[in-house]
């Protein structure tokens, strides 16, 4: 089995976005593999030791994204495919993830449910599309028997087992498999890892950020005594209107 | 030339979401001089109705639902009304069909939309990006868009006008995904749609004191939701989950108990109306971004909470 994993390179979920000249100014901010990206990985990787596959790890991205592209080795991937360009929209990036697909007969495309940077969540659904493929999402577990897999896919107020052939692309969250921390012995084996960078396939820009804002702050939380309830829901009917 | 708004049925009926996003149609048609056209996957109860909220007609189609269906009945409807710009409320079905159709009618796709597009100088959209953490307005390319919307992009304003319901025939492939099961909760609020959200986290120190939580949330019409902690720890199904890795909400009230605050849960939470935070830690981070803070006991404070509400209803 052959499993794509598409990760994304974001800034870190604890950290805040300081903002500089207008833009977040992510200079100074830490840069992680996507935590759903991250979950997807954690499962390709079992996935393909149960299946005796093999996961390719695909980031569309610059240099600077290669210590995401190197953990992801490290936590279990046996290659990696540098699209070497600045990720600019969804659809450059889907263009980039179907292009790469055609070249090779993948059995799984995953990815996380939406990057965590611009939360688009487009890109799954674009490549699965372009290559006319079935798109699972959100898949929150994942078995494969043969060429069938077995899914559970969120649905607002509960989720459905599914059943779909091979191949086919899937954005998952949690709880689809635990997230997995490289060992040592992980992070020296990637250091020997193929690490293929390739240039970018030209296409369209379909959309570009023009400005950008620091949402407004709250107001100065208004506390009221732990002994007079009847205070916050005076001030939640008449004050904030909202009952 | 038109904006076709895609209506998603439930139980019979539009979901209410769906009329926002003809709300929101209507108005960014009337901005651009053009008609509103709704598309209906199937038949419901009240089609007609869209005309309340702009559309002058409904498209009603008579397909099995999967994204990959939607994506092509849209692709069609699209072209047949030259539509330039395509609404879809946001929900777990529009969110993969959304960016399908970007590929089948040749769209530029924007998600979580969160206010009528600023057309003064091309096509410009805005939404919240890092998890809430910052607004970006952003610039579609191209003659056609397609939009996910969030609830409260716009002002659900109301007419008796009725549109007329008219059959579409469209050709659509069928889903290779087959669904074996669903387990679904029914009768309970949906919380993406919720107007009122009760919330818990660790601070209610076990599953078995939910129903004080429940209490609330059923006296005030308001669906459930959990932190991550709870949902890891299986008090509560992921699928109540709230936060950056789980399902942002945009309530007009959300109340939480029991919950610091960290980060990835505000991210879920930062464009809710008015928060209220009830924490028996004083330095909890939460009572920072909150409008009203109690600090309190969850145990004693909610079951008085929910008695004073009780009294005004």
């Amino acid at each position: 089995m052959k499993i794509l994993m598409c990760i994304s390179h974001v800034p870190d979920t604890n950290t805040k976005i300081p903002f500089k000249d207008g833009k977040p100014d992510l200079a100074g901010v830490n840069f992680v593999i996507g935590p759903y990206d991250d979950f997807a990985l954690a499962r390709a990787v079992e996935l393909a030791a149960q299946h005796n596959g093999t996961v390719t790890v695909l980031n569309v991205g610059t240099a600077a994204t290669e210590p995401s592209i190197r953990k992801a080795l490290a936590i279990g991937a046996n290659d990696a495919i540098r699209v070497d360009a600045d990720p600019q929209d969804a659809f450059f990036v889907a263009t980039q993830i179907a292009a790469i697909a055609k070249q090779n007969n993948y059995d799984l495309i995953l990815m996380g449910r939406e990057s965590s940077d611009y939360n688009g969540g487009q890109v799954h659904g674009m490549v699965a599309a372009m290559l006319g493929l079935p798109c699972v999402v959100p898949c929150m577990k994942l078995d494969v028997a043969g060429s069938v897999a077995t899914a559970y896919r969120e649905i607002e107020g509960g989720k459905e087992i599914i059943e779909v052939a091979l191949p086919f692309v899937a954005g998952c969250q949690e709880p689809i498999a635990e997230w997995k921390i490289p060992n040592m012995k992980g992070i020296m084996d990637a250091r020997k890892k193929p690490l293929l960078v390739v240039p970018p396939v030209a296409t369209d820009l379909k959309a570009q950020t023009v400005h950008y804002e620091q949402p407004a702050q709250r107001g100065n939380c208004k506390m009221i005594d732990a002994g007079n309830v009847k205070e916050l829901v005076s001030l939640l009917k008449n004050e904030a209107k909202v009952l | 030339m038109a904006v076709l708004v895609f209506l998603e049925i439930e139980d019979g009926a539009v979901k209410r979401s769906s009329w926002e996003a003809v709300a929101y149609g209507s108005a960014l048609a009337k901005q651009m001089g053009k008609e509103t056209i709704a598309l209906a996957p199937s038949a419901a109860s009240d089609l007609a109705h869209a005309g309340n909220y702009g559309a002058s007609k409904v498209w009603q189609a008579e397909i099995s639902v999967s994204a990959e269906s939607i994506a092509d009945l849209v692709a069609q409807a699209a072209d047949k009304a030259s539509a330039d710009v395509i609404v879809l409320a946001k929900s777990l079905m529009a969110d993969l069909a959304a960016p399908m159709i970007g590929i089948k009618a040749n769209a530029s796709v924007g998600t979580n939309v969160v206010a009528l597009p600023d057309l003064s100088n091309g096509f410009v959209i805005r939404k919240s990006v890092f998890s809430g953490k910052a607004l970006a307005d952003m610039k579609l390319e191209g003659a056609r868009k397609v939009l996910t919307i969030k609830k409260n992009a716009v002002g659900l304003t109301k007419t008796d006008a009725q549109a007329n319901v008219e059959t579409f025939g469209a050709s659509v492939g069928s889903s290779k995904i087959t669904v074996k099961e669903k387990q679904k909760q029914t009768g309970e609020i949906l919380l993406p749609d919720a107007d009122l959200v009760v919330s818990g986290g660790r601070g209610m120190k076990g599953p078995e004191n939910w129903h004080l939580i429940e209490d609330l949330a059923k006296t005030i019409g308001a669906a459930t939701g959990c932190s991550k902690p709870v949902s890891d720890i299986d008090w509560r199904p992921h699928h109540e989950h709230v936060g950056q890795t789980g399902i942002k909400v945009s309530p007009n009230l959300y109340i939480a108990v029991g919950i610091s605050g960290a980060i990835q849960h505000l991210a879920g939470v930062s464009s809710s109306k008015v928060i209220v935070v009830i924490n028996k830690d004083p330095e909890a981070p939460f009572f920072k971004s909150a409008d009203y803070g109690i600090v309190g006991d969850a145990m004693e404070v909610l079951p008085k909470l929910t008695a004073a509400i009780k009294e005004i209803l």
